[in-house]
């Protein structure tokens, strides 16, 4: 059997496989917090716990009402986006004006209340959400099996943020978007209803998360507390890629997923800590990030 | 007497019959522990406006570090607190040095992510005990001379250290580092453009800040006779934020107070609703963060001030 540094290469390459999952997630999930911190300048805290909240729409959905997993990739995302939208009306809108701060604790507030409410219910413990008939089993590629359902959350999570950044960067509501960012003021008087917009791109970056929770169901197990720990791994990656930038977030949350598999198997007791070793590199070598401009 | 001290002379009196008073001391000195913590983080926070997110790093550390030169090296009290306060300082240093390249939010994020760092740490180190922490910490005595394991005794040692760590606060802020700090937090370009090296003057806010954390975090390991991962967690730096928050950042007293408001609910609570709890520790950090950004103390000064004609 074929070794790398004394491992066989089809574990090296099933690591890899689940590095580039979790980039995936990583990916969405940075996507979402770099949208709404370029229009909103907040922080959101809550993204992990909105996550939470889509693996258990679709946990629900599918237990409580018998949707199945193809209708929750579109419905818990739109309730956890029209959840977002409430949060942005009744509580961020009035902090605009204050210190950024603010909404970062705000977030971590939601972010705690999210959680216990879902802990209260439902217990500390995970459950399990089957992977859908259409994506089990695995293509046997010779040198590996790989998984389908693995490939398929690549494949999703990709499309999704090639299809933001497209969005984003190519359209006329995006050009409005990036428009607001840079000066909203300017934009409200071309006749432009900002505030609309603010509350649409929260919940927007919101619906992202819930995507992403969807899409993790059946490979993690769902519990109230899958995504304290993963927010802080997120926002790491946001520091390394530069905060501002769309297409930053993107590629450093996968090419961090994939560090973070190669770590496990060359180095397994630093897997989950390589990741605040490279953002504090990277902060010392160049602190806006790799992606920043400032 | 001016009428700014009352409360000062009150409290003292209070803290120091409080034993006396019926009151459970182990719950008093909790309560002194997570006071100091938050008194440290309000030097942050309050006087120099940079929020760290990770604060929990440097209490759990030095709790870490005093249980376990004074379990299993047989180090004394004093020495077991000395090594827990030295390594919290290195820590903060180390951190610190990172964190200040950066602002605002991203301050808070890089704090974050780098506790996160040493919570990990913490979990797999072998002289953390892991998941299970470390036990049966001894209080030992003070020189050899004054047994600790009274609870009374330990009572008065833990209050000495917090009117400690109190005064060095009010000198520190009073003094001319204090009033750069102040000017930092008013406005830091300008700070810079006076001429002053704003992130050193952070850097050292920031050292300082952590080895008084550190104290508290040892204090409290020798106090409970445990020390778990809890202490190192996510979940205490965002307490010791709420803290400071609810009692008025900025103000003496406040983090002080809103330590005694959320150690006492989360006591009581925690037997009452479970896992609610965080429901409504959450909760006042949405209302705080809403309503109420002056804190406790904040808002009584500002009422008294208005009242007293003095603004």
């Amino acid at each position: 059997m074929t070794t790398v540094f004394g491992v066989p290469l089809p574990a090296i390459l099933g690591q890899l496989m689940l590095g580039l999952v979790n980039g995936s997630f990583y990916a969405l999930l940075s996507l979402g917090l770099a949208v709404i911190f370029g229009l909103l300048g907040v922080v959101n805290f809550a993204h992990g716990a909105l996550y939470m909240l889509g693996a258990f729409a679709a946990y629900i959905g599918l237990q409580v009402f018998g949707v199945n997993y193809w209708w929750a990739l579109l419905l818990a995302p739109l309730a956890v986006g029209l959840l977002g939208i409430i949060i942005e009306r009744l509580f961020l809108r009035h902090l605009y004006s204050v210190d950024p701060l603010y909404g970062l604790l705000l977030t971590f507030g939601m972010a705690l209340i999210t959680e216990g409410i879902m802990r209260g219910i439902y217990g500390a413990s995970g459950k399990s959400y089957p992977v859908p008939h259409a994506l089990q089993g695995g293509f046997n590629l010779g040198f590996m099996v790989l998984p389908i359902y693995r490939a398929w959350v690549v494949l999703a999570s990709v499309t999704i943020c090639g299809v933001t950044w497209g969005l984003i960067e190519r359209t006329r509501l995006g050009a409005m978007l990036r428009a607001a960012t840079e000066n909203a003021r300017l934009v409200q008087s071309f006749g432009i209803n900002v505030p609309v917009l603010v509350t649409m791109t929260y919940g927007a970056g919101v619906a992202l998360a819930a995507l992403a929770g969807v899409l993790a169901a059946p490979v993690v197990q769902v519990s109230p507390l899958m995504g304290s720990s993963l927010v802080i791994v997120v926002f790491a990656v946001v520091v390394i890629g530069g905060m501002g930038s769309i297409l930053g977030s993107i590629v450093s949350g996968l090419v961090l997923g994939l560090v973070e598999g190669l770590t496990k198997v060359v180095y397994p007791e630093a897997s989950n800590i390589v990741v605040f070793v490279i953002m504090a590199l990277v902060l010392i070598w160049r602190p806006s990030g790799l992606f920043g401009r400032e | 007497m001016r009428l700014r001290q009352w409360p000062y002379v009150i409290l003292g009196v209070l803290a120091l019959a409080a034993p006396f008073l019926g009151l459970y001391p182990v719950f008093l000195m909790k309560l002194l522990c997570f006071a100091m913590f938050a008194c440290a983080y309000n030097l942050l926070l309050g006087y120099t406006k940079m929020l760290s997110f990770g604060h929990a790093a440097y209490f759990g550390s030095s709790a870490y570090v005093t249980g376990w030169l004074v379990t299993l090296h047989g180090w004394n009290t004093l020495e077991g607190i000395l090594g827990g306060v030295v390594v919290a300082t290195l820590l903060g240093l180390l951190i610190g040095a990172v964190a200040v390249r950066r602002q605002g939010i991203y301050f808070a994020m890089i704090t974050l992510a780098l506790a996160q760092l040493v919570y990990f740490l913490c979990l797999q180190a072998k002289f953390t005990g892991g998941e299970n922490g470390l036990q049966g910490i001894p209080r030992g005595s003070l020189l050899g001379v004054i047994d600790l394991g009274r609870d009374r005794t330990m009572y008065y040692f833990v209050l000495a250290a917090f009117v400690g760590v109190f005064a060095l606060i009010r000198r520190i802020v009073h003094s001319p580092f204090g009033q750069v700090l102040k000017a930092i937090r008013a406005n830091e370009p300008r700070a810079v453009s006076l001429g002053y090296e704003v992130d050193r003057y952070k850097l050292a806010a920031f050292v300082l800040s952590a080895s008084m954390s550190g104290l508290a975090g040892s204090l409290k390991a020798l106090v409970l006779g445990f020390v778990t991962l809890s202490d190192v967690s996510q979940g205490t730096s965002g307490e010791v934020i709420l803290m400071t928050l609810l009692g008025g950042s900025g103000t003496f007293l406040g983090p002080a107070v809103g330590a005694v408001i959320v150690v006492s609910l989360q006591e009581y609570l925690s037997d009452l609703v479970g896992a609610w709890v965080s429901v409504i520790i959450g909760a006042i950090f949405v209302i705080c963060v809403m309503a109420f950004r002056r804190g406790i103390v904040g808002e009584i000064q500002r009422r008294f001030e208005i009242f007293t004609g003095a603004a």
